[in-house]
């Protein structure tokens, strides 16, 4: 394989991963933005839209089918949460809202557990996202280039839903200032159901995608994506929108790079310099690479 | 029209507000004048829902505004142009003037309300597409009036739309005032500039501690040396 080879084969690992990350990055980033919450549940809606998915396949439904009612069931849930757990504490401490999303985590995962048992199933995906496009040296997963094209259709729409829909916009007002949009009559519960609605739809996406990618699908397999997309977010600014998209491009970016320039010795310890890369970059820019204007969170 | 009686309002334990009755009658200037803390803001917030009173009544041509949420109030044209400004840094100017107006049900007229809001604040139609936190304060306070416009209010809640600005900025700000009073807008206007505030309102509200001190015809009060002494003297002198 030649170096330009190399460097395209990573640049689409790099690219691919990132995009899995900016869809979950997201739908953090969205309700930080409104409610200040860092919402760590967030990562439980991609296990909810994978079992969903892998029950309606084991009852004999097409992939696809099962897939879209894996991604419609992770954005119900996104919705009953916000219902549940999210709005009865509207205006409290944001220590409180933080604490109670770590008890949605523990009692969805332990539900899963319950539910579904603890051990790991096999998660089967089509053959075309286990397929491989060889070009020359190239080889490149469908899976990938499928991640890569659905996140640009998913961004792009986002981008259009959020600069030229009236509820969009009523989304980045009530991120900057939630009286000020409260005053103009911003139906302030339907924004924040929206945005709960638009990132769990995301990451009810990657869950699908992921599951595909890993094989296997566990109750606790939203922990280490929701961990990622957090670390993204923190990395692009918390709140920002692009600046999570951006965040989580870099961290995809960064795992593939040190993943091919650690020697070998080193790459189980790969996360652990990516974090010290982070801690560097934010003791430069403690706010994140678009967290330094404060009024600008969406 | 508004009818606040005997409103109490506290925080924790301090009472912001303790027994105000303000009336706003249909076409009227009316202006809440007072010191820092006197309870003007938290008056506004109380007919705006967003701020809950211990007891009283705040009625609004017949809904009892304390038991509407934000939403419904905006919906009845009860529009409240906050202190301190607050327009959407991030948004455009026009994306600011829409979010005045996501409440309205008849579109095609809020556009040619956009264009009105333009005609009266030029400077916001040259720099419709900038971001709102690209304007200077006095631009900012014309995008704040003009986002409030948009929501074709029927009454109008105005804290303190002159505070921080430079004098010719002031003069235009209440010219408008002025206008919108002409068109018929009922104006309930929360001032610290007593004299230029006195000079627009048909009638006025003197607040201290909570507790509404005085109050009387624009022109009694004009008149009133207790005003000077109790109120004005303490009020910067801006305009």
């Amino acid at each position: 394989m030649s170096a330009e080879e190399l460097l395209l084969q990573q640049l689409i690992n790099a690219v691919s991963i990132g995009s899995l990350y900016a869809l979950m990055a997201i739908g953090l980033a969205m309700v930080f933005g409104i409610l200040r919450l860092i919402n760590f549940a967030h990562g439980d809606l991609i296990m909810v839209g994978s079992y969903v998915a892998l029950l309606l396949m084991v009852l004999g439904l097409p992939f696809w089918v099962a897939a879209i009612a894996g991604v419609a069931a992770s954005t119900l849930a996104g919705l009953v949460m916000e219902r549940v757990a999210y709005r009865p504490l509207r205006g409290a401490h944001e220590i409180s809202m933080l604490l109670t999303s770590f008890s949605v985590t523990i009692f969805l995962e332990n539900l899963a557990i319950i539910l579904f048992r603890p051990t790991s199933r096999p998660f089967p995906g089509p053959a075309v996202l286990r397929s491989v496009i060889e070009m020359g040296q190239l080889r490149v997963a469908g899976l990938d280039l499928i991640a890569i094209a659905v996140a640009a259709i998913l961004l792009l729409a986002l981008t259009l839903f959020v600069r030229r829909t009236d509820i969009g916009i009523a989304m980045r007002a009530a991120s900057q200032d939630l009286l000020a949009a409260r005053l103009m009559g911003i139906n302030v519960n339907a924004v924040i159901a929206t945005a709960f609605a638009i990132g769990s739809l995301m990451a009810g996406v990657v869950g699908i995608l992921w599951s595909a990618r890993v094989g296997k699908i566990d109750p606790l397999m939203g922990f280490n994506p929701v961990l990622k997309a957090f670390v993204a977010s923190v990395i692009g600014g918390l709140g920002s929108l692009p600046g999570a998209v951006i965040g989580a491009y870099v961290l995809g970016g960064l795992e593939i790079l040190l993943q091919g320039l650690l020697p070998s010795v080193l790459t189980p310890y790969r996360d652990a310099f990516v974090f010290a890369v982070l801690i560097a970059l934010l003791l430069f820019r403690p706010n994140g690479i678009l967290g330094s204007t404060e009024k600008e969170k969406i | 029209m508004l009818k606040l009686e005997s409103v109490d309002v506290a925080y924790g334990h301090v009472n912001a507000l303790s027994g105000v009755s303000i009336e706003v009658r249909d076409g009227e200037l009316v202006t809440l004048l007072g010191a820092n803390g006197a309870g003007k803001s938290t008056a506004l917030m109380t007919i705006s829902g967003i701020v809950r009173p211990r007891a009283g009544s705040a009625v609004y041509d017949g809904t009892d505004l304390l038991r509407a949420s934000p939403y419904d109030i905006v919906g009845l044209g009860v529009i409240h142009c906050p202190e301190g400004r607050r327009i959407f840094g991030g948004l455009s100017v026009q994306e600011n003037l829409r979010m005045g107006m996501v409440r309205r049900p008849d579109k095609a007229e809020a556009r040619r309300d956009m264009d009105w809001v333009f005609s009266l604040f030029p400077v916001l139609a040259e720099r419709r597409n900038q971001s709102g936190a690209t304007l200077s304060g006095g631009e900012q306070q014309m995008l704040a009036i003009g986002r409030a416009l948009m929501a074709a209010p029927r009454l109008l809640m105005m804290d303190e739309p002159s505070l921080g600005l430079a004098p010719l900025v002031v003069r235009a700000i209440f010219g408008v005032i002025r206008e919108l009073h002409r068109r018929g807008v009922t104006i309930l206007l929360v001032e610290q500039n007593v004299r230029q505030a006195l000079a627009v309102a048909d009638r006025g509200y003197v607040l201290a501690n909570g507790k509404v001190m005085l109050q009387g015809s624009g022109a009694e009060m004009r008149s009133n040396p207790d005003i000077e002494q109790a109120y004005l003297s303490a009020a910067p002198e801006a305009g």
